[in-house]
């Protein structure tokens, strides 16, 4: 197997990744929730829910994170890839609506579903990797640009 | 104050997000590209976000209930259904078509990515055509319900 030496960031991703987890407990303590943000999001757009203020504030503050990142560092949003906006438009579509049919995606599923040991959790993560996988793989031999 | 927190919560979650490396596309695409050159960092993220759960969600279901809400809202389904399976091989197409999954996506449009902006608003639109889906398939439950009873 042929290792991107020169991308593998193991230190930055396991912090990152411990703050992600922290900030997930935290949200499990404050309000008994996971932090699944395709379920959160979700529970913005459905009318007449009851519980929009805390998602819309966990919201903000997720955008607000992304505001203090791109002062402090800016090389957390470095694309690298190319894609065009019709590939980014589909993505959107189908990440929003597989996400929602899926009852969630990376965070709830893979991260808080998996750390609770959930059957379910573990097939999706388990069926998005792989789908995830052999999507990359079309897309780098057909069009080309990986990174 | 329950508000406040949610907020530094998603503020904390986009920190780590950022710093992990999971709002840049190359690095989760390098991740995917398991057959090219493989990056592992991302194996790395989940290590440490589900390391750090195992012991702090153990730690706080102890609780009789959480801080601002009467009770933990847990899931307790089981069940492996279609819905699941279909969902999840949907979401993984359009994370491997762009890199971005919802959270990264969300935290990048605060950055300033005009990509993020976009593929956030059509995750959006993604989740809109969800509910007319679950709509269009109660009714036409409905409907087969009512010929078979009819």
């Amino acid at each position: 197997m042929d290792i991107a030496t020169e991308s593998f960031t193991p230190g930055m991703s396991a912090l990152g990744g411990a703050l992600i987890g922290l900030s997930a407990s935290l949200l499990m303590l404050s309000h008994g929730r996971i932090a699944g943000i395709s379920g959160i999001v979700g529970g913005l757009l459905e009318p007449g829910s009851k519980d929009r203020d805390w998602r819309l504030a966990f919201v903000l503050g997720l955008v607000a994170g992304g505001i203090a990142l791109f002062f402090a560092y800016p090389g957390a949003f470095v694309v690298n890839i190319e894609r065009g906006s019709l590939a980014v438009v589909a993505a959107g579509l189908l990440v929003g609506f597989g996400a929602r049919l899926g009852s969630g995606c990376t965070s709830g599923h893979g991260v808080c579903g998996i750390s609770r040991f959930s059957r379910r959790s573990l097939v999706a993560t388990g069926t998005f990797m792989a789908t995830g996988a052999i999507t990359t793989f079309l897309y780098t031999t057909l069009v080309g640009g990986a990174s | 104050m329950k508000h406040v927190f949610a907020f530094l919560v998603g503020l904390i979650f986009a920190v780590g997000l950022g710093l992990a490396g999971m709002t840049q596309p190359a690095k989760v695409v390098g991740f995917l590209n398991f057959t090219g050159r493989w990056d592992p960092s991302l194996a790395f993220v989940m290590l440490g976000a589900i390391g750090v759960n195992l012991v702090l969600f153990r730690l706080v279901l102890k609780r009789k209930s959480p801080l601002f809400e009467g009770l933990f809202q847990v899931p307790g389904n089981n069940h492996l259904d279609q819905r699941l399976i279909m969902g999840s091989a949907i979401f993984g197409v359009g994370w491997g078509l762009a890199g971005y999954c919802p959270g990264p996506a969300i935290v990048s449009t605060g950055g300033g990515n005009g990509h993020a902006v976009l593929f956030t608003a059509a995750m959006l639109i993604g989740m809109l055509l969800f509910r007319s889906f679950i709509a269009w398939d109660a009714k036409r439950g409905d409907e087969r319900m009512t010929q078979r009873s009819s």
